[in-house]
């Protein structure tokens, strides 16, 4: 996927279907490693929350299973939205991740069930509701972090 | 097989909040009283509108942003008496703390003195804008 921009304040638009379908991807995976306590569940999810947060959302993993079987599939009308807010919630996710698997290797299970609980929360709330979560704290944390 | 609780948890606190915030997306809130600050069109970047003025708050992670801008500046243009003001969140930091502004897209509704009567966070639908324009009086 190659990709021109012209101008750095033009930003990449992607399909605004797909951040929705990796969020019910990523759902299920989160609520696996939940269910099942096994960390390494965290840690395959962890390196595709990775990939949004580095390189984008429609890079990882669950953008390609997208892009292959879903899409062709599917009709009407193709939504765009800016890259930014679903890689942002991808960084996010990728917070999560890691503190849930330190705690995991610390020997502190609360830890890794906290984390996990609320990667899956915003997973959920993405996938279900369309909740953004860029709209909701970003603001907050920029205003802590110049506070 | 481990607990199912921690799960049980997160899905229904999550399901609870998502209907909690689907339902209060758009929607119109209105100020219990009136002494907040007043906005003047140096402050906002944009002439007050006669009767009401709309200022919209936005940042860069926030897909319906961009719907909201496009649903507001469309309303205004045939609504001489209203003016729509968008201000980008992250480079009026100071505003924003001043307002109290949380989450984006959030907008205002200024009546004609330039004084917040209420705010609407989220894309609101075409009759919330309305309904909250109808209120100032």
């Amino acid at each position: 996927m190659t990709q021109v921009q012209t101008k750095k304040t033009t930003p990449t638009v992607i399909d605004a279907r797909g951040p929705r379908f990796s969020a019910v991807l990523t759902t299920l995976v989160l609520a696996t490693a939940l269910i099942s306590g096994q960390t390494w569940i965290l840690v395959a999810q962890g390196i595709v929350f990775a990939i949004g947060a580095f390189r984008g959302p429609q890079f990882t993993p669950y953008a390609f299973i997208f892009r292959t079987l879903v899409k062709p599939r599917i009709k009407g009308a193709v939504k765009t939205e800016d890259v930014r807010p679903p890689q942002f919630a991808q960084s996010v996710g990728l917070i999560f991740a890691v503190v849930g698997v330190a705690g995991s290797l610390a020997g502190i299970p609360a830890i890794f069930t906290i984390a996990t609980g609320f990667a899956l929360a915003a997973a959920f709330l993405n996938a279900a509701f369309n909740f953004c979560l860029g709209c909701e704290i970003y603001l907050l944390i920029f205003r802590l972090r110049k506070a | 097989m481990k607990s199912l609780i921690p799960i049980a948890i997160v899905l229904l606190a999550s399901t609870a909040y998502g209907i909690w915030y689907t339902r209060s997306r758009g929607e119109f809130r209105a100020k219990k009283s009136l002494h907040g600050p007043t906005l003047t069109a140096q402050i906002i970047g944009a002439e007050l509108g006669s009767k009401a003025t709309m200022v919209q708050f936005s940042s860069a992670f926030c897909s319906p942003c961009r719907a909201t801008k496009v649903l507001l500046e469309h309303m205004v243009e045939t609504m001489p008496e209203i003016h729509y003001a968008h201000i980008d969140a992250e480079s009026h930091l100071e505003l924003v703390r001043k307002l109290d502004i949380r989450s984006t897209p959030t907008t205002l509704f200024l009546n004609s003195a330039g004084v917040e009567v209420g705010r609407a966070m989220g894309t609101p639908k075409r009759d919330q804008v309305l309904k909250a324009l109808a209120a100032i009086a």
